[in-house]
């Protein structure tokens, strides 16, 4: 907790710097790249490639920013920042957004002083067992060993969980989720538990991923998003919508094949507004009539994002879950852009 | 005499036994096995005992590196070519060989430059570590850090030249006062080196950068091993020069100078190297105003060499302390005044006691340069557990890639340590 008053008192000396600089948006354009955080390596999040390119599910996020309002998706200075170093980076102002599998909690938004423009990835913890031991349920696990890294929320998480089932569980320390891997398959412990989406990207390191399950309960709530600076609400904007955007691309059909073909025109007046046709929404928020096609052009609507980098046909698998759009059963909810 | 005794012996040999080899027990490797490995139960028993760590060590090490794969594109395709097999994933190394040695982000088509640099570096070096090598070598050495960063850098080329003529300034100055006083020769000479810098630096257009003979590249774009060797490389050769210097500071009889040292020394020790590298890269971010940051590069090798500066000192205080009085003593009778005293008499003998212990440093600040990738610089570690790891392809690979680490380290680490072997036989002046 001291580390967190530490940071924000941080925040707050950046913030006060930062305040009598020009708004984000302005410095973005003039610049002509958007600095965008992430992380130093994310297994589908965010990792370079062979060729030095940013790849990932968090990294289409800052490129559909980049192409909304630069009109580039290549526009983009990647700042790879720690667990450590997010915060501070975002604060000072060395970055524009951080776009980082950030759990967005109550003392991040209000005591760090930052904005969390939405949610693209819903994320919670879960646990992998080996096939073997014949387990469907978590309920089912009274008395197993747990590997659980220390000194994280899933550890709080996972001792109420067993203390609300009324059931026990003997649990195995572990520093890093490197370590936790090495000691699931050594058979040290039972069970795994983390994020649901690390439990995912884990499996498919595995010599034999099929002989693992992950179990269907989640049994905390951790939903990333991209986040911005208090303070400078346009900005904000910007980022909140192009994610918006994203969202209800995929819930109103707009593909990254199909988009040429709707930006002429269709009947759907939310389409043309969203693809700039119709209404001034891109005037309202100080960009192009067409950043929205733009952003979505640069790698597809959310769904498509999904797909390409953590999806089903990637070698992480995971399904859409809670992540599905809300017509679908899942929580993904974009307001409607009028 | 003779008959009683050729009545009481029942042979007596006549000619000499011809000399013959010595048994095989008693020379040779068996010999050598005899007294070395089995001379008493207990040793044969350890003996064997570590035989059989040995193979058992060997027999799972050896087929895992010789039945190792080179060429595939990802994990999951290695492993089917395995198919079962115990071997390496060594095609990883392959792979991203160029993101190993330079960072994901270094333009590919510039590789030339930070090898060239590295290549000139063996030249530079040279003179400073061979004493024998001719002298005017040493100019090529005095050139080569200014070379080293235009090369790697690159940019405009009046930057190096700049700094080169600043330094030269400093020289000139430093000779033409340091016969009357060597305080005077010495703040004078830097305080010329800045001022070269500052009116140097107002005149170098901003757009020089632009159309250079040689590609900017920014400090970000640094990394992998790249970053590891020039970061040992700058920190260790500014730190013996500045930590020779705070040694002599702790002992001088100037209050002032000797508590300005004492607390520096003091302060930097206390403090984990790892809370000077985020003061480097978070807390500066915050008292500068936004955009007139400095180099997170130039940042880093800062507080490194400030840190091994203040070990690099004690280290050298030790050595001063070794040397026997009557040293002092015979110095300040020949007249010498202090300069003098130390460059021709105190410090060679002194520094030649303290190597080991500044070998030591130096090896230890070389494997601490890899701490900079918690503070998001991509070095060769920083490579691994970043970029590489967290690839679709490579998650998942982990003793190929850590092994391939602790390897160059290994090796850099042990040439110094022989280096410094050499040069303490070479120097020994006493008859031990």
């Amino acid at each position: 907790m001291k580390k967190t008053v530490i940071f924000g008192a941080l925040t707050a000396a950046g913030m006060a710097a930062g305040a009598a600089a020009a708004g984000t948006l302005d410095d973005v354009k003039a610049r002509g790249t958007l600095n965008c955080g992430v992380t130093t390596g994310l297994v589908g999040f965010a990792a370079p490639d062979a060729n030095g390119e940013w790849d990932g599910f968090d990294v289409a996020v800052c490129r559909a920013v980049a192409a909304a309002v630069l009109g580039d998706p290549t526009a983009v200075e990647f700042v790879p920042t720690t667990g450590k170093t997010r915060f501070t980076a975002l604060a000072s102002g060395e970055i524009d957004m951080l776009a980082r599998n950030t759990t967005w909690t109550f003392s991040r938004d209000v005591d760090l002083k930052f904005t969390f423009v939405g949610v693209n990835y819903y994320d919670g913890q879960g646990f992998m067992v080996p096939k073997d031991l014949g387990v469907s349920s978590a309920k089912d696990l009274d008395g197993a060993t747990v590997c659980i890294q220390t000194g994280t929320t899933t550890e709080l998480n996972l001792a109420d969980f067993f203390r609300s089932n009324n059931i026990s569980y003997e649990p195995v320390p572990i520093e890093t989720n490197a370590e936790a891997q090495q000691q699931y398959l050594a058979g040290a412990c039972d069970v795994y538990t983390t994020d649901a989406s690390g439990l995912a990207a884990t499996r498919a390191t595995f010599e034999a991923p099929g002989d693992h399950v992950l179990l269907p309960e989640i049994i905390s709530k951790e939903p990333l998003g991209p986040l911005v600076r208090h303070g400078d609400n346009e900005w904000g904007d910007v980022v909140r919508w192009t994610l918006n955007a994203l969202i209800s691309a995929e819930e109103l059909g707009i593909t990254s094949t199909n988009i040429g073909e709707m930006g002429a025109g269709t009947n759907n007046p939310e389409i043309n507004r969203i693809l700039g046709t119709e209404g001034t929404l891109g005037e309202m928020l100080g960009l192009d009539a067409d950043w929205a096609m733009k952003a979505i052009s640069a790698g597809g609507n959310y769904g498509e994002i999904f797909e390409g980098n953590i999806g089903e046909s990637t070698p992480i698998g995971l399904a859409r879950g809670l992540n599905a759009q809300w017509t679908d059963g899942g929580l993904l909810y974009s307001p409607p852009f009028r | 005499m003779s008959d009683t005794h050729a009545h009481s012996a029942a042979f007596v040999r006549t000619e000499q036994v011809p000399p013959a080899p010595p048994p095989a027990s008693a020379t040779g490797p068996v010999k050598w096995a005899k007294d070395n490995l089995f001379s008493t139960p207990l040793y044969s028993v350890l003996t064997v005992a570590a035989l059989y760590v040995i193979y058992v060590i060997l027999g799972n090490t050896l087929p895992w590196i010789f039945s190792g794969v080179w060429n595939t594109s990802s994990l999951a395709e290695c492993r089917e070519v395995l198919d079962g097999v115990s071997g390496g994933c060594f095609s990883v190394l392959t792979e991203r060989w160029n993101q190993l040695l330079f960072g994901f982000k270094y333009p590919v088509d510039q590789y030339w430059r930070p090898s060239l640099a590295f290549v000139l570096f063996f030249a530079a070096a040279a003179p400073v570590l061979f004493y024998k090598m001719p002298r005017k070598l040493l100019l090529f050495t005095a050139i080569f850090p200014f070379l080293a960063y235009w090369l790697i850098w690159g940019g405009t080329i009046l930057t190096p030249i700049l700094a080169l003529v600043g330094v030269v300034a400093g020289y000139f100055v430093y000779q033409r006062f340091v016969a009357g006083s060597f305080a005077a020769g010495f703040f004078g000479g830097i305080a010329a080196a800045f001022v070269v810098w500052i009116i140097g630096g107002l005149l170098i257009p901003d757009n020089a950068n632009e159309g250079a003979m040689l590609r900017a590249v920014p400090s970000r774009d640094l990394g992998g091993f790249m970053l590891n060797m020039m970061l040992g490389v700058a920190c260790v050769s500014l730190s013996v020069p500045l930590g020779i210097a705070l040694a002599l500071g702790r002992q001088s009889d100037m209050p002032l100078i000797k508590w300005i040292c004492v607390v520096f020394i003091e302060f930097i020790r206390g403090v984990p190297l790892i809370t000077l590298l985020f003061v480097a890269s978070v807390m500066l971010a915050y008292f500068f105003p936004p955009g007139t940051t400095t180099d997170l590069f130039l940042r880093v090798v800062i507080m490194i060499t400030m840190f091994s500066a203040a070990y690099i000192a004690e280290v050298i205080r030790g050595g001063l302390a070794a040397l026997p009085r009557g040293q002092y003593e015979a110095a300040d009778s020949l007249g010498l005044d202090y300069p003098q005293a130390m460059r021709l008499i105190i410090l060679p003998q002194a520094l030649k006691i303290s190597i080991p212990g500044i070998v030591n440093v130096a090896v230890g600040l070389f494997k601490d340069t890899t701490l900079v990738s918690v503070i998001s610089m991509f070095d060769l570690v920083g490579m691994i557990r970043g970029p590489i790891l967290a690839s679709t392809e490579w998650n998942g690979v982990y003793w190929e890639l850590l092994g391939f680490a602790a390897l160059l380290f290994f090796v850099v680490c042990y040439g110094i340590s022989q280096y410094s072997q050499w040069l303490e036989r070479q120097l020994a002046t006493d008859h031990r």
